[in-house]
Parts: C-alpha cells; structure tokens; sequence
C-alpha cells in the first residue's frame, strides 16, 4: 500500500492579506445591520414603507447607472479601453432633451399627450447622443486604433472635457430645469401593497426595456453577432468578412442611444440638468460596469441595480447601525467600499467579464 | 544626429535657460519688504517733498508700495467664477467694477482690477489664485474670496504679503470671531468682510424658526463646505439654545443628485421643518423629491442665501418655503459717493443685461468703496505725481472704519474685521410665478445688538 502524503496547506502573507478583509468586511456589515435592527425593534429609525421607498429608489437610480454602463462596457468589450467621455455622451442627451421638452410643454403636448412628449424627447436626446458617441469615435478613436491602448484612453479624457466645454459654450452654465411633470406622472402608484412614485415606476419599466431590446439586439440579430465577433477577436471577425469599423461604429452608436436613454429618465428624476451632468454619473456607472462584469451586458444592467441599491440602501442599514452620524453622506463610500469587497470576493464581477482572446491572454 | 534633433535640443536648452533668467530676476518687484518696495519701477530713490518730509516714507512693518505717476492703482478681485456657484462670483464682479466707477481715479491714478483669479469656491482654487495675486507687485488689496473654503488659505497667503483682503460674501464664523471676543480659527489680521457673520443668520433663522414658526423639532442638512456646516451648526447651536431640538443633522456631497436616502434620514425624525443652507443644484433637489419621501409632505422647508435665486425660486416646489439671508431691503440705502442702490440695480441690468442675480454684488460694491477710500485716505503723494501707499497703515485704517455709508447699510468694523451690517432677513415664497416677489417678501427682519445678540427688527 502506498501511503499518499497530503499536501500541506498553503497561504501566502496575501491570502491570508485578503481573508482578513473579507472576514473584517463581513463582520462590520453584520454587526451594523444588527444595530440597525435592533433601533427598528426598538421603535426607532426608519419605518418599513421608508425602507421600501430607499430600495426602489436605489433600483430606479441604478437602472439609470446600468443604461450607462452599457455604453463602457460594450466599448470595453470590442476595443479594450474605457471611453470616458461616455458620461458626456450621457450628459449631451439629457441636455439637447431639455429643448425638447420645453418646446413640447410649450406647445401643450407635454401635458395633453405625455407618452407621445415622453417618447419624443427621448428619440432626440437619443439621437443625440448617438450623433455624440459616432462623433467621437471617428474624430478622436478611429484615427488611434493600432495606438497602445493608453492613447486612446488619454483622449477619451481629453475629449469628455471637449464635449463638457462645448456644451458650456453652446447653452451657458446656468441650469436646465425640465418641464413640471405630466399630471399622470405625478404622485404615487400601488404595486403589490407598495407605494411608489410614478416617475420611479416610468423609470425601472423604460430602462428595463431598452435594455431587453439591446439583448436582443446583440444576441439575435447579424449585427449583434458581428459585435460579438469583434468583442470575441477583432482580427479573426475581419477576416471573415466583418466590417471592424462600421460595428465599431454602431456599438458606439448603440451605447449612446441607450445613455440618450438615460438622459431622460435622468431628468424625469431630477429634473435639473447641465454641463457636468455627466460626470458623476459616468464614474457610478464605470464602476457599475466593473462591478458587474467588464465586458458583459447583462452584468453592466446589473451591476447599476446593485450599485444603486447599495447607495441608497447601503448608509442607512449598515453605517447607521454603527451610530455614524451623517451617514448619507458616505453613500459613495459605501458605494465604492461594495466594489472593493465583491472584487475582493470575486474578482470578475458579479456576473464575469467577458473579454476578447487578447485581453484574456 | 540630425539637423531636427540639434534644433530641438537648442529649444529645450532655450528654454530651461529662460526659466533660471524669469527664477533669477530682480525680486522688488514681486515683494513687499520692510523697504519700500516699487510697483510699477525697481528703483525707489528718496526724495524729498516740498514739505520738507522724505519721500517716500519710512515703511510700517508690512511694507508698502510706491505707485509712479501715471501708474494705476493695483487692486484684484478673487471671486468664483467658473462652476456651479458661478453666478455668485461673477455678480459680486459685476459690484466691484461698478464701485471702481463710480469712486474714479486716486489722485489721478486710475484704479486697475487686472484679470480676476478664479477662487473655484474651494481651498485650492483660493490658494492658487492667492499665489498668482501676491506674486504680482503693488497689489494694494483684493475683493474676495467668494466662498468661506475658498478664503482660508487666501487669508495666510495675503497676510504674509500684507495685502488686504475684503469679501462680500465669505460668511463662515470661523474667519473672524464669535462676536464673544475671540478671534475665530482661521483668523487673520489683513482679512476684513462686509458680508454678514453667520452667528448672526444662523441666531436670526433659529429666532424666526422657534419664535415666529413655532417649531421645535428639526432637521438640518449641511453639504461639508465651511460655509454651509458653519451656518447649520450656528443656527442648530441658537435653536436649542431657545428650547428647540435638533432631531437630526446630517448632510450630503457637493454633486449628489438622489436626495431620497437623506430626506428618509430626516423623516426617521419626524421633524417640523427642514433646514438646509446649501447651493444649487443640491438645494433645487432637495426641494423637488421632499414630495416623494413619506413623513416630510407637511415639513415646513427653510433654506438660506445660497439658494436665494430667481430660479430657485420659480420651482413650483419651492412654494411655501422660507430663506433666510443677507437683507437685500437695500432700496433707501445710499452708498459712499451717494449712489442709491435704486441707481446702482438700474446701472448693473443696462451694464449687463440682467437683474443682479444675488445679493453680493452690493456687498462688494461696499467692500471696493472702503479699500478705495482706505487707498485714497492713507496714500501720500509724492513730488512727482508718485503715490506712497503702507500696507499697515492701509489695514489699520479699514479695521477703524466707522459708519461707514454703503448701499447695504452703514458698515463698521470691530476688532476681528467684521464690517458687515449683519442684517439679516427671512423672505416667504408665496407664489413661484413670480420669484422676484418672493424673493421681496421679507416677512422677518433682525440683527446684531451691541453685545453680539440678536435684535428683531421687523417681524
């Protein structure tokens, strides 16, 4: 009989690095939803329906993050770099939008005929960050495309200034605030028992369908499978007859349609926009695309859902419970605290990148 | 080598030789010593005036700046101008060349405000700009900075040059004293505001609050600038002082957009009211999802003078809130030429095709007024035309300003550089329409008596 010795167990000063975090991470977020329970046994803090009213509002913010981050993600996926003017793309919709919006309210269709003052609006902020992200891509990408990916990368810096500064240029720095909403908009809805605002209910609904119908787009149509193609290796699909720049093009167009999308929704929430109203929304929604898988689309929805939830839910049942005062403040705290720890857990993102044959190495 | 690559490294070396030639010039010109030094020439020879005194004068411990004939006066302006709070910056612009204008030329001198620095409403925008300005020769004193983050490193920067620093808006305690007589954290002896302290907004919105409103329970909302958690502080510190409570004190980020989780915050409170002396577009928001949170439907919502804007204003979610701020019942008010504020609205809409937007174009109108008149009262001239200006003694003359007649009232300084009329008022937005009404409806009044409390006016 041979006598099979047992490998020994092995962790490096690193691993054990990581699983001190993770345990530390665990044991902070348990012991702080605890003292958060224990203030609701007790009577205080937040009441049941304000908690719902937190989760739906991180679930509409995040459908908008997750609108976005297709645009990075999808960019990521055929060309390998992040194009951060993306949050411009963004910001250039929901801007261009606000005419529109103010053309129809003055015009009383607005009111009258919302659906239709809703969808056009939204088919020109779409169109025009379509127009944007084409724009971009053949002035500022296309000429760089055999560059070191940090070329590009640069010049998606300097071009988010660009179309900020342009925007600035174009329609002043003075705020945008959106038409009053359509009447039908207004108030709250009943949906299984819980009251939620319209607009939230508009939101979660529009953007979960722009995002099926872009699934769809890519997964069934040829198109989509050339996007596929180039994400999976740029090389091969050109030789196989694909046409590298124009899908380049189109998922560059697509990712603004859809944060033209966003642009909207964004207003219908907030209502007041202007030249740097993409910034932070561009950083969440990166980060969304990271935290729920580079690369992936359906991890990008995802992972603005998550983030969304996590900042708006995330101060108040775990901080809170710490007795942190002004926990609301440290939403992006915990927002980018979460990303850390789910990379730490799982360092594809929550649904795994998907990345070309040369990314993978 | 090739021909491109010598001419390249000819440039480089061209220019790293042009840099140690700018690094070693003539320092006279960029600093201001115990000796006088000269603002638009390197050489200050003494003479002697007809009077028989030298000239120019012995130096006070700050230095001092001799002006040739013909040479204009330097003073800067250091104001937000670009950002989100850009519209308040550029206003209080609009104020100090309006007042340089109207006060003319000093001893025929013309007064030059040369570019104006942008303080970027943050510390490091106010620092830069205090460099850039200080660095420059002669500059007497400077307009600014327009928010209190901004002015704390500027202070330490014009202090060491001895330049005197005036803001029209800067309103953060901290900058000058508790009104008890000690200095404030960040005080330094060469800063002086005509803007109010906001001990005095804060007591005078807590009074309006408890007195008048009848509240007793609130919730206050900060977004961590000096300015607006010194005044939710100052106001939270007078409301249980008068027997109110403080339910919750929270706050949010500069560039946050979904107000709902501090609002959720505030309603696990239950307060009465909301009080949140932040800027736009945090404020607009606050504002616009207050709605859309249960438990906050009733809450009275108080803001304060940052928000105090036409388009805040016209929101149909602003009716019914109320702002607490600089009084701007400026109408019968004269300034120091005799300007009336009437006139001077009347000049700033055709001199720049709009409605001053904020209230701090007049406090910088008052603050320019003061260092021109400091300037013009303290500066000897010369036999030829040359103007001696002390720095100490250009500082000292504006901290013994007394009754002073500016178009916000009459301004005199106390020991620590508060000039400030410091009143302040609370306005009602009844009707959205018509935001300039609102803006007018000043429905409280108060201001500091002779011992730091506060006095109601007008109720």
């Amino acid at each position: 009989m041979q006598l099979v010795k047992p490998r020994s167990l092995r962790f490096s000063w690193v691993d054990t690095f990581l699983w001190a975090i993770r345990i530390g991470a665990l044991v902070f977020i348990l012991v702080g939803v605890f003292g958060t329970l224990t203030k609701a046994l007790d009577g205080e803090g937040l009441t049941g329906q304000a908690w719902r009213e937190l989760i739906v509002t991180g679930l509409a913010q995040g459908s908008m993050y997750g609108l976005i981050a297709l645009g990075y993600s999808m960019v990521y996926g055929v060309l390998g770099f992040i194009n951060f003017a993306h949050g411009e793309v963004f910001m250039s919709g929901a801007v261009t939008g606000f005419f529109a919006a103010n053309a129809l309210a003055d015009a009383g269709v607005w009111e009258s005929q919302p659906v239709i003052g809703l969808g056009v609006t939204i088919l020109v902020s779409m169109a025009t960050s379509t127009l944007v992200a084409v724009l971009i891509e053949r002035l500022a990408y296309r000429p760089l495309r055999g560059a070191p990916r940090l070329i590009p990368l640069i010049t998606s810096i300097g071009m988010s200034f660009f179309v900020q500064y342009t925007f600035r240029g174009l329609f002043g720095e003075s705020f945008k605030s959106y038409p009053v909403l359509p009447t039908v908009l207004q108030g709250r809805i009943s949906i299984f028992g819980v009251d939620i605002l319209k607009t939230q209910v508009v939101v979660i609904i529009v953007a979960a369908v722009a995002m099926a119908g872009l699934y769809t787009y890519v997964t069934r149509t040829r198109m989509g499978r050339a996007m596929r193609a180039i994400a999976e290796d740029r090389e091969i699909a050109a030789l196989m007859g694909v046409n590298v720049n124009r899908v380049i093009a189109l998922t560059f167009a697509v990712g603004g349609a859809m944060a033209g999308v966003a642009g909207v929704l964004w207003a219908l929430l907030f209502r007041q926009v202007y030249f740097l109203t993409g910034f932070l929304p561009g950083i969440k929604a990166f980060t969304a695309a990271v935290l729920g898988g580079i690369g992936n689309m359906a991890g990008a929805y995802v992972g603005g859902l998550a983030l969304g939830l996590f900042e708006s839910v995330g101060p108040l049942l775990v901080l809170d419970g710490w007795g942190i005062p002004s926990v609301s403040q440290l939403k992006d705290v915990v927002a980018f605290s979460a990303l850390v720890l789910i990379l730490i857990f799982r360092p594809t993102g929550l649904l795994g990148e998907r990345l070309a044959v040369e990314e993978r190495g | 080598m090739n021909r491109f690559t010598k001419m390249r490294h000819l440039g480089v070396l061209l220019v790293v030789f042009a840099l140690f030639a700018a690094a070693c010039g003539d320092d006279d010109a960029t600093t201001t010593t115990t000796a006088p030094p000269a603002a638009t020439t390197t050489t200050a020879a003494a003479t002697t005036t007809t009077g028989g005194e030298a000239f120019p004068p012995e130096a006070g411990p700050a230095g001092g700046v001799l002006i040739e004939a013909g040479a204009p006066v330097e003073i800067r302006a250091l104001q937000a101008i670009s950002g989100e709070v850009a519209f308040l910056g550029i206003d209080q612009v609009r104020g100090i060349e309006l007042a340089m204008e109207d006060f003319g030329d000093i001893y025929g001198h013309a007064v030059n405000l040369g570019t104006v620095e942008d303080d970027l409403c943050l510390g490091e925008g106010g620092g830069a700009g205090a460099t850039v300005i200080s660095a420059q020769p002669g500059v007497l004193g400077v307009i600014g900075t327009t928010c209190s983050g901004a002015a704390v490193p500027a202070m330490a920067i014009f202090n060491e040059a001895g330049i005197v620093m005036l803001s029209g808006s800067n309103t953060g305690p901290s900058l000058t004293s508790d009104f008890a007589g000690n200095a404030g954290e960040n005080y330094f002896p060469f800063y002086l505001r005509t803007a109010h302290n906001d001990l005095i907004q804060g007591g005078a919105a807590a009074l309006f609050a408890f007195d008048v409103l009848g509240l007793t329970a609130m919730c206050t909302i900060h977004d961590g600038d000096p300015y607006t958690s010194g005044l939710a502080g100052a106001f939270g510190n007078a409301f249980e002082a008068l027997g109110g409570e403080i339910v919750v004190a929270t706050s949010i980020n500069k560039g946050d957009t979904d107000m709902v989780p501090v609002l959720t915050e505030c309603a696990a409170g239950a307060p009465e009211a909301i009080y949140f002396p932040i800027f736009q577009p945090e404020g607009d928001f606050i504002l616009q999802q207050r709605g859309g949170v249960a438990g906050l439907e009733d809450v009275i919502m108080y803001g304060a003078d940052g928000l105090i804007t036409p388009e805040l204003f016209s929101l149909p979610e602003a009716a019914g809130a109320y702002f607490s701020g600089p009084d701007l019942g400026f109408e019968g008010n004269a300034g120091f030429t005799g300007e009336t504020y009437t006139n001077l609205v009347a000049r700033y809409e055709a001199a720049y095709g709009e409605a001053p937007v904020a209230a701090f174009h007049a406090h910088t109108y008052d603050a320019t007024m003061m260092l021109l008149n400091a300037i013009e009262s303290v500066a000897v001239q010369g036999p030829d035309g040359e103007l001696w200006v002390d720095r100490q003694a250009l500082r000292d003359f504006l901290y013994a300003t007394a009754d002073f007649p500016g178009v916000t009232g009459s301004l005199s300084c106390d020991a620590f550089g508060d000039c400030g009329a410091n009143t302040v008022s609370v306005s009602f937005n009844e009707d959205p329409s018509d935001p300039q009404a609102g803006i007018a409806n000043v429905v409280f009044r108060a201001g500091k008596g002779a011992g730091g409390e506060i006095v109601v006016i007008d109720s």
